[in-house]
């Protein structure tokens, strides 16, 4: 149903303050139909019927609770952070340590890399109202989607929580009250070699956000240290598997234009199904590594995951 | 090569930032000279950008706390760095309300100028944000490019008119025509005028006033002192070049003036307390 739809019925907030008594709202499953009906004064009766179309409903695989790093923040903060990167800037990197929360434009093509502008705000743990980080891990998520939920947020006055793990696994911001409870689940990018070196329980004592260095891109040892098993896609060379991390932490890819996303949910949307939701993220996201290749506008959360060609065939599952 | 310069005073700060996005306005990309009491942003008149050149010249001592820097080499100390100033301009308008603004020299993964800003906080720790601008060096054998553009030999000076009425008024000519005749006189008058097939417009100033060069100004002493106080001299120029000039000004002038050398230059130069800049539109027939 068109969010739209549902805004026009209670348009203006202060004709509704003024003249509505209650609110009707009724659904009627044979004729695919929701009414509305608003019980005005003088005895008016306004009805909006708004049909709509039943789809499958997506639940997004994820448990808040099982989540190593937990902060939560007054929206303000989060919206005094933001306003630092520019409004065209798609994803940011936030790392997190035990005392600290750096938050980084992420910059994605290495081509860019050497001529892009780099921001980053560091901000204490003292400044938010819940701050525990177990571990110390790096997420890149999407900017845009984060800045449309502190709109929210801000507007409800409420509190934000922000649950992070691994990179790979869903970033989930949560705005809580007493009559509702909104889950905001963002996809994050996996298996960064150059982050992966930060994941680590308590090892740093600060910990770094990561190396600055990454024109160190050596591809010679790169390739050298891959298996054959990579399928040859469009010049695109994946990172290395996770055995090989250490080694090559310090390089990056030479085109890293590898997103996988599993598809964001806000609390009341449904979206069209995909069948790869069962399997594990990670499982899925490495698979996603040889060779697919996302062009920048699927980025999108709401573009769902069938649009997507696996070029190469994952050799890993062979052995 | 180091430089390093802090920014702490808020007025201070707020008016750096209204020059670099008065100069990220006129131009996308620039260069941006350090020398121990000045900053120059300079713009070399090329071919690409249609010959139109241009001079910023900022005394640190109105702006920064502490300045410290070291050139190239100790005869040639200064620095050259060619810079996006757009960049520069966004990393300033967020910081507006911090404690303290550094500028740094720094190298990253390429050379960068790093603005380093401490936020105020209700924290006992406070919040830094930096923002990496790349630039690239300008090696010495280029900064002959760079140099401060000497006064052309003018015929004419004039005060300008109120930039934002000139910007109106220019805002409107551009719907008809490409190009606009600049002309004034001695007697503080200038006229704008674009003309097309199917009609001329001219828009008239009157009572300009003529800044007062004196005799330094025109090398021979001849052309300004034995001129026709009516009669006009002019220069033709591209009508968006002016227009991106007028846009872009942010603050107004404490002086406006122009000088034009006939059908050759238009030399557009604005005063402020600490800042000049000087903007060259060459004519064209």
């Amino acid at each position: 149903m068109a969010i739209k739809s549902v805004q026009s019925v209670f348009r203006s907030l202060t004709t509704l303050e003024k003249t509505v008594e209650k609110c009707h709202i009724d659904l009627d499953k044979q004729k695919d139909r929701l009414t509305f009906t608003l019980h005005c004064k003088h005895g008016l009766l306004k009805t909006h019927n708004l049909s709509f179309q039943d789809s499958e409903s997506l639940q997004a695989v994820f448990d808040k609770d099982s989540y190593a790093n937990v902060f939560k923040a007054q929206p303000r903060l989060l919206v005094d952070t933001v306003i630092h990167f520019p409004p065209s800037l798609e994803e940011v990197t936030v790392s997190v340590s035990d005392e600290r929360m750096w938050v980084r434009n992420h910059v994605e093509e290495e081509a860019e890399a050497s001529k892009a502008m780099l921001t980053e705000l560091c901000l204490a743990s003292d400044e938010f109202d819940h701050f525990a980080a177990q571990v110390h891990n790096s997420v890149t998520f999407c900017l845009k989607e984060l800045r449309g939920l502190l709109v929210f947020a801000e507007s409800t006055g409420l509190p934000v929580s922000m649950y992070l793990d691994e990179p790979g696994s869903p970033v989930v911001l949560s705005v809580t009250d007493s009559v509702l409870e909104g889950n905001f689940v963002l996809a994050t990018l996996s298996d960064d070699p150059s982050l992966r070196k930060n994941s680590s329980k308590g090892a740093h004592t600060a910990a770094p956000p990561p190396p600055d260095d990454f024109m160190n891109d050596d591809m010679d040892s790169y390739l050298i240290a891959m298996d054959t098993s990579i399928a040859p896609g469009p010049s695109n060379t994946g990172p290395p598997p996770p055995s090989l991390a250490d080694d090559t932490r310090s390089k990056r890819p030479a085109a890293v234009s590898h997103k996988a996303r599993i598809r964001i949910e806000e609390a009341e949307e449904e979206e069209e199904e995909t069948d790869d939701l069962d399997r594990l993220p990670n499982k899925k996201f490495r698979s996603l590594f040889f060779g697919s290749v996302l062009p920048p506008s699927s980025q999108l959360s709401t573009q769902p995951m069938t649009s997507q060609e696996v070029l190469a065939s994952d050799s890993e599952e062979e052995t | 090569m180091k430089f390093r310069g802090k920014i702490i005073d808020i007025a201070c700060l707020n008016h750096f930032t209204r020059v670099v996005t008065t100069i990220s306005k006129l131009t996308k990309m620039c260069v941006l000279r350090l020398t121990p009491d000045n900053l120059f942003f300079v713009l070399s008149g090329k071919v690409a950008n249609g010959g139109v050149s241009m001079w910023c010249e900022l005394s640190q001592a109105n702006f920064f706390e502490e300045y410290q820097m070291e050139g190239v080499s100790s005869e040639d100390n200064e620095i050259c760095l060619e810079v996006t100033p757009e960049n520069l301009s966004r990393a300033l308008k967020t910081v507006q309300n911090a404690k303290a603004v550094k500028v740094k020299l720094t190298k990253k993964h390429c050379p960068c100028l790093t603005i380093a800003a401490e936020l105020p906080t209700l924290s006992s720790v406070s919040r830094v944000v930096t923002h990496d601008v790349p630039v690239d060096v300008i090696p010495r054998r280029l900064w002959h490019e760079f140099k401060e553009p000497s006064m052309p030999d003018f015929d004419v000076s004039i005060y300008l008119p109120p930039l934002k009425t000139m910007k109106n008024i220019v805002d409107r000519m551009k719907n008809l025509s490409n190009f606009l005749v600049i002309e004034a006189n001695l007697n503080g008058e200038m006229n704008l005028k674009i003309e097309t097939d199917l009609v001329s417009v001219t828009t008239h100033f009157r009572d300009l006033g003529n800044p007062p060069w004196g005799d330094d100004a025109s090398q021979d002493g001849g052309p300004s002192q034995s001129r026709d106080p009516e009669s006009m001299v002019e220069a033709r120029v591209d009508i968006r070049r002016l227009q991106q000039f007028l846009m872009g000004q942010q603050v107004n002038p404490s002086k406006a003036m122009c000088n034009i050398v006939h059908q050759s230059v238009l030399h557009l130069i604005l005063l402020h307390e600490d800042m000049s800049l000087q903007y060259f539109i060459p004519a064209v027939a």
